[in-house]
């Protein structure tokens, strides 16, 4: 497979640079705008400034939206944890009726849109006594949180040998011993991941937020809100910190977790 | 609640210690979701049939007003129209852009080839909003295109035609979706043995024949998968459409996002709710299907026989 760099290469080449500058560049002019000593975005920039950083830090109302994220994304991750990693051992190692049934539910918030997802939460919620309210968005998160987790700790034990645990408990561990000593090393790199792939997709979720929430915003309806309200380039330093909080997260995935997520 | 199919894990032959670990498993994943998930959905249903009062809260009086309204007011059916042209072109367009890019990381680099395919990965994890809004300013009259092209004394004054339009929409869309493309399509590049695409050079078949009758052939489940992503995802988006295509060029999320607020009419806002619904599920059935029967070319016979 030794090829020269001939002219078709090189078109494709071409092609391959010209999409992964369309896929970064806005991205790249959004952090390097959030620099800009102006209000206006305008090209070139005059100069290099820190204003709307420090702008950040004094909007109370942009830092309690992080607040209220950041506790949104730890109690669905945890919810997802509690519900998905029991729900993928019995779906991964044992037989029961509805069993079908049960692993296409968990894979409607993953494949349905979200804002269908939404408005059914929203009409339905205050029928069982959860208005729109943090509350409901963190039941919101947690219901497509369990889904992430279930399917990505099914995977792994999929492909993790059953007779592992069959050896366990046929040498006299009780099914708890065997869960903490033989299960969980197995896949705790897949409950890593999938808690950080969790607490991202939370810190970013909007079209079931959108319809659940009152009052506290979270940080990406927060931002939405700020944009909806015009272009300022305070909107570019939060940006800013978004970009490099999730490549944060990335990061620690690819450090705890190993090459396998899919 | 245990009507439940899911949560009635009646098990029989099974030793009863099993039987109660089981329970202990499955019953809380399956009771949230049937409470949060299922039930919702199965209210939403119900909704659509219900009428509303003169303030637009829901009334318990069955009714098909919702129903026949969405059937004959044209504007439903004209924006679902609108929709699929979007998300038929953001698709398009999205694949257009993977192929080439998964292509070349998966063919043609090597030394980098990590590094490459992280940076394809590293957009999946990065905020929608922000993604969506960098086009806001780089669009917009005051952006930074308006501004590089008069520095660059290309136009003279600022052009309005950029942000607020068709292409602002698909342009920001595909920026956002293209990452969930490339991921499938790379996958599937990565698949296919090395040893056929030697095969059919060695067998005389040029570059061009050799990708469009072996290679791209055998990416289709991921082109599909990739697809089906863009496309879908598109269908849900209610956000690009306000943020960047103004307020002329609405999509039919943002139909359900005004009926469930502005609008007020949530028996309607339900049936289009539902019908979105019902072309998802349809489209997903249908394009893994596809996947699957493109999948099984794999084996070597099929179409690569025809190759040869």
């Amino acid at each position: 497979m030794k090829s020269r760099f001939d002219l078709p290469t090189l078109f494709v080449g071409a092609a391959a640079a010209f999409v992964l500058a369309f896929i970064y560049l806005p991205m790249v002019v959004v952090v390097v705008y959030s620099f800009n000593p102006d209000a206006v975005n305008v090209f070139p920039m005059r100069g290099f400034s820190l204003r709307w950083y420090r702008m950040l830090l004094d909007d109370e109302q942009l830092v309690s939206a992080l607040r209220v994220s950041l506790l949104i994304a730890l109690g669905g991750t945890s919810i997802g944890l509690l519900l998905g990693v029991p729900g993928a051992i019995a779906l991964a190692r044992h037989e029961f009726p509805g069993k079908r049934i049960l692993e296409r539910i968990v894979l409607l918030p993953l494949t349905l849109p979200g804002i269908v997802t939404g408005v059914a939460m929203l009409s339905f919620f205050p029928l069982i006594g959860v208005p729109v309210s943090l509350l409901a968005v963190l039941i919101g998160h947690g219901t497509f949180l369990i889904a992430i987790t279930l399917t990505q700790v099914y995977a792994r034990l999929r492909r993790l040998d059953p007779s592992l645990e069959e050896a366990s408990a046929d040498l006299g561990a009780p099914p708890l011993t065997t869960f903490f000593r033989v299960i969980l090393p197995n896949i705790k790199t897949a409950i890593i991941g999938s808690a950080l792939l969790s607490f991202t997709l939370s810190l970013d979720e909007i079209p079931v937020t959108f319809f659940l929430i009152a009052g506290d915003n979270t940080l990406p309806i927060q931002i939405w809100a700020m944009m909806r309200r015009g272009i300022s380039p305070e909107v570019n330093a939060i940006s800013t910190l978004v970009f490099a909080g999730s490549i944060g997260l990335i990061l620690l995935g690819t450090a705890l977790g190993g090459r396998d997520k899919e | 609640m245990d009507t439940a199919p899911a949560a009635k894990a009646t098990v029989h032959a099974q030793n009863p210690p099993k039987r109660r670990a089981l329970l202990f498993l499955v019953l809380p994943p399956a009771l949230w979701l049937l409470c949060f998930l299922v039930l919702p959905y199965l209210g939403l249903f119900i909704q659509s049939f219900l009428g509303s009062d003169d303030l637009g809260n829901v009334v318990l009086e069955p009714t098909l007003d919702p129903w026949k309204a969405f059937f004959t007011k044209t504007l439903y059916r004209s924006t679902l129209l609108y929709t699929f042209k979007i998300a038929l072109t953001v698709t398009s367009l999205s694949v257009l852009f993977s192929v080439p890019l998964a292509y070349f990381i998966a063919f043609k680099v090597r030394r980098w080839k990590e590094l490459l395919y992280s940076l394809i990965i590293v957009p999946l994890w990065v905020s929608y909003i922000v993604r969506a809004y960098a086009w806001k300013i780089i669009l917009g009259r005051e952006g930074i295109l308006n501004s590089f092209l008069q520095w660059a004394k290309i136009t003279d004054a600022p052009v309005e035609a950029f942000l607020y339009s068709e292409w602002a929409i698909v342009i920001g869309l595909v920026h956002i979706y293209t990452p969930f493309v490339l991921m499938p399509v790379y996958t599937a590049f990565e698949q296919i043995p090395r040893s056929l695409v030697e095969a059919s050079k060695d067998l005389g078949a040029g570059r061009l024949t050799t990708f469009f009758r072996v290679v791209f052939p055998l990416s289709l489940p991921g082109v599909i998968a990739g697809g089906t992503f863009a496309f879908v995802l598109t269908l849900g988006d209610f956000l690009a459409p306000v943020l960047l295509g103004g307020t002329d060029n609405l999509m039919i999320s943002n139909v359900v996002q005004n009926l469930f607020g502005t609008s007020n009419d949530r028996p309607l806002g339900s049936v289009v709710g539902i019908v979105l619904l019902v072309v998802v599920v349809a489209l997903l059935e249908t394009t893994s299907r596809a996947e699957k029967s493109f999948a099984s070319l794999e084996s070597g016979r099929g179409r690569l026989g025809g190759a040869r």
